[in-house]
C-alpha cells in the first residue's frame, strides 16, 4: 500500500510540472471548496496521528490551536529530523518536496496560517535548495503568495535552517530556535496551540504528518482511516536501518506482522550475511530495544504487528513504541552495552542543558557505560546506571530526559546479562561479543511483566 | 487586591491555604512556611521566567483541581505550575518527591567541585544548605569532574565555572535590570558555560547583582576575594544616599571595618532591593554608610553563629502533616533539660519528647 510514496520513483517528480501531471496539487484544488473546519474534521476522521514519535492525534492538536482575535496563527513544519535512525523525512523532502508543500498548503489554509514555517536541520543543507527551489516553483504557479486560486487566502513558506541541535526536534525549543533564540525546551503550560512562535498560536507537525494531509484530502478522512488496524490508521514510513538485507525506506500500512517485515522479501529482506536476529529498536534511537523473543511475539505469545498498539503492548516491561520509525535491526554480532555507550554519549552530547538530571545525569551514564565496555566496569555499576535512569525519567522539562533514559533502562531490562558478562569478563569482552545467548530462543516472560 | 477576587484553595501536605489564582505551588508553600515549602536553586521571583530548570522544587500533585480531581501523571516544577482550586499537592508526604529530590541534589554535586573550604560562597551557599537537607553524605560519581577554561569577567566579579549550576539567575538578571544582553550560556549540556562572547567583561552600572542572585560560588565578588568568611563577618543594615540606586545594603562588617557589601536578601534568600555596582564596590568605608542596625539572618544560618536578633520563630505543623517526621524545628537546648545546669544529668529522663514541644508555647 503505497500513498506518500506512490510516485516516488518517477523520473524528475522533484520538479512541479512532473509532479503535477502525476495529480499533484489536486489537493489544494479540492481543500479550497471546503471551509477550514470542514478540514479539521476530514482530518480528524482520518484518525491520522502524529509521525514525529510521540502518536499524538493529529486532528485533536489542530482543534486545540487558540484562535484569538487579530492575532496571527502559525504553522511550523518540524524537519529536524535527530533521531539516530531516522531518515524518513530526508527522503521525502529529498525526493518529494512538492509532496511537503502541497500538504503545507492544505494544513496552512485549515489552520489559517498565513506564514507557514518549514524547520530544518542543519545537517540537511542541500534539501534546503531542493525546497526552496519547490517553493518557487510552487509560487510561480500561484499554488503559493497572495489570494492563492482566487480564494482570498494568502500564504508564504519559509524555510528556516537549525544548526543541527537534536533538542531543536523538540517542538518547544524549536521555536525558540525558530525565534532566534537558544534551543532550550520552553516550560509547557503554556502550550504552542496557545502561546508558540512569538507568542502566537502554533502548530508543530512533523513532515510525514504533513504530507499525510494530501492523500487524506484527495480520498477523503474516513478511506483513509480503512488504511491499517485499530486507532493505527494510514500509512507510516519506517527507515531501516542496521544488519538487514535492504535497509532503506519503507512505506507499510500497518498491518505487517514484524516478522513478515524483516524477513519477507518484499521488505527488509532478513538478516545480511545469513546471521541471526538479536535485538531490535522499532522506532528510532529513544524507544527501548527488544530482543528478539520479545520483538517477534510479544509476551503474551500473540503475533506483534508493526503498528502503535501492538509494538507498545506490554508496556515497557517487554515492548516499546512505534516513534518516529526508525527500525534499527541488530544481528548475533552486535554488543548491545557498546550500542548503549553510543545512544549514552550521543543523548551526553545533545542534551540542552537546562534541567539539572539530564545535563549531569546523561553524562554520567555515559562515563559508567563507557567503563563498562572498556573492561573497567564494575557490577554495582550496573544497579547504579539503572538508579541514575530512574532519577532521570520524568523528572525533565521536556522529553529529552525519558529519551536518554529509556534505551538505558531497556537494555539493562532485556540485556542485564550481557552487561554482567562485560563485567565480569573484561578482557574477552575486547575481543568477542556475548553473542546471542536466549534472546532468539522461544519465548521467554521477565518477572513482573 | 480587591475582596471581591476569588481565592482558590490549595491543600500542601495536609495544610489548607488560600492564595490568589495565578499563584505558583511554590509561592503558596511559602506562605505557609517551615518545611512544606520546596527548595528552590534557580527560581526567583524577581526574575520574570526563571524557575523550571533546576527541578529541586518537584512536588506531587495528587489532586489536579475541584473540578478535574486527576492527579498529574509527572512530578512538576512547583515553581511554575499555578495553583487549581482544590489542588492537592504532596511534597515532603510524598516519598517519590523526596527521592526525586535527592536524586536531583545528587545530579547537581557531580560536577560540582565541592570546593567549599577555599569558596568565597561557604556559609552563605544554597546549595550547601540543599544537600545538607535533602543530599546523600557520600557521592557515587567516581569520575573526574568537568573543568573549564577560566575566564576574566572585568575587575569586580569573578566566574568559577566549575561551581555554576546553571540556574540562568544571572542571564535574567543582567537581561532584565540592565535592559541589555551582558552575557549568555554558552555550547550545551554538562559543557554549557555562563560566557560573555569574546571574553567581554561585564559592565554595567548595576551588574553587581548578579553575584547576590548566584545561589553558588560561580560569581563573587572580587573585592571580597579570600578576604574573610562571611560568618566571621556582621552583618548590619545599612543606607546611604546613593543616586542610582535606593542605597539600601547590607554591610559585612569587622570591628569597623567594612569588608563587603551586598544587597538586602529575604528569608528566601532573594534580593529585596537592587543595588548599584558603586555602593557594592567602592563604598567600603563605615563613614559612607548610615548604619541602621544588626541585619536579621535566619536562626539556621551559620553567619549568625547563634546569636539571633528578632527572628521569627519557623511555624511548626507536627501534628498537621501525618505520616512524616519533619526535621527539628525547635531548638533542643531550649526545652531539655540537658543544658540546665541545676538539674542532675542522670535525673533528666530521656531525650526531649512530644509533651516538652506542646508545652514550649507557655
Amino acid at each position: 500500500m503505497k500513498l506518500l510514496l506512490e510516485h516516488a520513483h518517477v523520473e524528475g517528480i522533484r520538479y512541479y510540472d512532473t509532479y503535477r501531471k502525476h495529480g499533484g496539487y489536486r489537493s489544494v484544488e479540492k481543500a479550497f471548496k471546503m471551509t477550514p473546519d470542514e478540514i479539521v474534521e476530514e482530518v480528524k476522521k482520518s484518525g491520522l496521528r502524529g509521525r514525529g514519535g510521540a502518536g499524538f492525534p493529529t486532528g485533536m492538536k489542530w482543534s486545540f490551536l487558540a484562535k484569538p482575535e487579530g492575532v496571527p496563527r502559525h504553522l511550523v513544519c518540524n524537519a529536524d529530523e535527530s533521531e539516530p535512525g531516522t531518515f524518513k523525512d530526508r527522503y521525502l523532502m529529498e525526493f518529494l518536496p512538492h509532496l511537503l508543500i502541497e500538504g503545507l498548503i492544505v494544513s496552512s489554509f485549515a489552520l489559517g496560517s498565513h506564514a507557514t514555517y518549514i524547520y530544518i536541520r542543519g545537517e540537511y543543507a542541500w534539501i534546503v535548495d531542493i525546497l526552496e527551489q519547490a517553493i518557487a516553483e510552487a509560487k510561480n504557479n500561484g499554488w503559493l503568495g497572495k489570494n492563492i486560486l482566487n480564494s482570498g487566502f494568502d500564504c508564504e513558506i519559509y524555510v528556516q535552517r537549525g544548526g543541527g541541535a537534536y533538542i531543536c526536534g523538540e517542538e518547544t525549543a524549536l521555536i525558540e530556535s525558530l525565534e532566534g533564540k537558544r534551543g532550550n525546551p520552553r516550560i509547557k503550560p503554556p502550550f504552542p496551540a496557545i502561546q508558540g512562535v512569538w507568542m502566537r498560536p502554533t502548530v508543530v507537525n512533523n513532515v510525514e504528518t504533513l504530507a499525510a494531509i494530501v492523500p487524506i484530502i484527495n480520498n477523503g478522512g474516513e478511506e483513509y482511516a480503512k488504511i491499517g488496524v485499530g486507532r493505527s490508521t494510514g500509512t507510516k514510513l519506517l527507515s531501516v536501518c542496521g544488519n538487514v538485507k535492504k535497509p532503506g525506506i519503507y512505506e507499510i500500512d500497518m498491518t505487517q506482522s514484524v516478522e513478515e517485515f524483516i524477513f519477507s522479501d518484499e521488505y527488509c529482506g532478513g538478516i545480511a550475511n545469513g546471521k541471526r536476529l538479536k535485538a531490535c529498536i522499532p522506532g528510532g534511537s529513544s524507544v527501548p530495544i527488544l530482543p528478539a523473543n520479545l520483538l517477534l511475539k510479544t509476551a503474551k505469545g500473540e503475533t506483534r504487528y508493526m503498528n502503535y498498539e501492538s509494538l507498545s503492548d506490554g508496556g515497557f516491561a517487554t515492548g516499546s513504541m512505534m516513534g518516529s520509525g526508525g527500525f534499527i535491526v541488530m544481528d548475533e554480532e552486535q554488543c548491545v552495552v557498546r550500542h548503549t555507550m553510543t545512544l549514552a554519549r550521543f543523548y551526553n552530547h545533545e542534551s540542552c542543558g537546562q534541567c539539572s538530571p539530564c545535563r549531569e545525569g546523561t553524562g554520567w551514564m555515559y562515563k559508567i557505560l563507557k567503563n563498562i565496555e572498556y573492561g573497567k566496569g564494575k557490577l554495582s555499576d550496573i544497579d547504579l546506571l539503572w538508579d541514575i535512569q530512574r532519577k532521570i525519567e520524568g523528572n525533565t522539562i521536556c522529553p529529552l530526559g525519558d529519551a536518554a533514559a529509556w534505551p538505558v533502562a531497556a537494555a539493562i531490562r532485556h540485556f542485564r546479562d550481557e552487561f554482567e558478562w562485560h563485567v565480569n569478563n573484561p578482557d574477552e569482552a575486547q575481543n568477542r561479543n556475548f553473542g546471542l545467548a536466549h534472546y532468539a530462543d522461544p519465548i521467554h516472560i521477565p518477572a513482573g511483566a | 487586591m480587591s475582596e471581591q477576587t476569588p481565592k482558590f484553595k490549595v491543600t500542601i501536605d495536609n495544610i489548607t491555604v488560600e492564595v490568589a489564582p495565578g499563584t505558583t505551588i511554590l509561592n503558596a508553600a511559602r506562605m505557609i512556611g517551615g518545611d512544606v515549602t520546596p527548595p528552590a536553586m534557580c527560581y526567583y521571583s524577581k526574575l520574570e521566567g526563571s524557575g523550571g530548570k533546576c527541578r529541586t522544587c518537584l512536588v506531587e500533585v495528587s489532586k489536579g483541581s475541584e473540578k478535574d480531581p486527576r492527579p498529574m501523571p509527572k512530578l512538576v516544577a512547583s515553581c511554575r505550575t499555578t495553583v487549581m482550586d482544590g489542588m492537592e499537592v504532596k511534597n515532603i508526604t510524598s516519598d517519590k518527591v523526596l527521592d526525586a529530590r535527592k536524586g536531583v541534589v545528587e545530579m547537581l554535586l557531580v560536577n560540582h567541585p565541592l570546593d567549599c573550604p577555599v569558596c568565597d560562597q561557604a556559609g552563605e551557599c544554597h546549595l550547601q544548605d540543599l544537600s545538607y537537607e535533602h543530599g546523600a553524605s557520600t557521592t557515587r560519581y567516581e569520575f573526574d569532574r568537568r573543568t573549564f577554561e577560566k575566564e576574566d569577567l572585568g575587575d569586580y566579579i569573578s566566574l568559577h565555572m566549575t561551581r555554576c549550576i546553571l540556574c540562568y539567575r544571572c542571564v535574567y538578571t543582567a537581561e532584565q535590570l540592565t535592559q541589555k544582553r551582558e552575557h549568555g550560556v554558552l555550547d550545551r549540556g554538562d559543557h554549557a558555560a555562563i560566557s560573555t562572547l569574546l571574553g567581554k567583561s561585564l559592565d554595567n552600572e548595576f551588574i553587581g547583582n548578579v553575584i547576590d542572585v548566584c545561589p553558588v560560588g560561580a560569581l563573587t565578588d572580587k573585592t571580597f576575594r579570600f578576604k574573610n568568611r562571611v560568618w566571621f563577618t556582621k552583618p548590619v543594615d545599612a543606607h546611604c544616599d546613593c543616586k542610582t540606586c535606593g542605597g539600601k545594603a547590607r554591610l559585612w562588617m569587622r570591628g569597623d571595618e567594612v569588608y563587603r557589601v551586598t544587597a538586602r536578601k529575604d528569608q528566601w534568600g532573594e534580593v529585596e532591593e537592587w543595588i548599584c555596582n558603586d555602593c557594592r564596590f567602592h563604598k567600603k568605608s563605615a563613614k559612607d554608610w548610615v548604619i541602621e542596625g544588626p541585619s536579621k539572618i535566619s536562626r539556621h544560618s551559620v553567619i549568625s553563629q547563634g546569636h539571633y536578633v528578632g527572628v521569627k520563630k519557623q511555624p511548626v505543623y507536627i501534628d498537621k502533616v501525618i505520616g512524616k517526621d519533619p526535621k527539628m524545628l525547635l531548638d533542643i537546648h531550649t526545652v531539655s533539660d540537658v543544658n540546665r545546669p541545676e538539674v542532675e544529668l542522670s535525673k533528666i529522663a530521656g531525650p526531649a519528647h512530644s509533651d516538652d514541644f506542646k508545652n514550649t508555647g507557655k
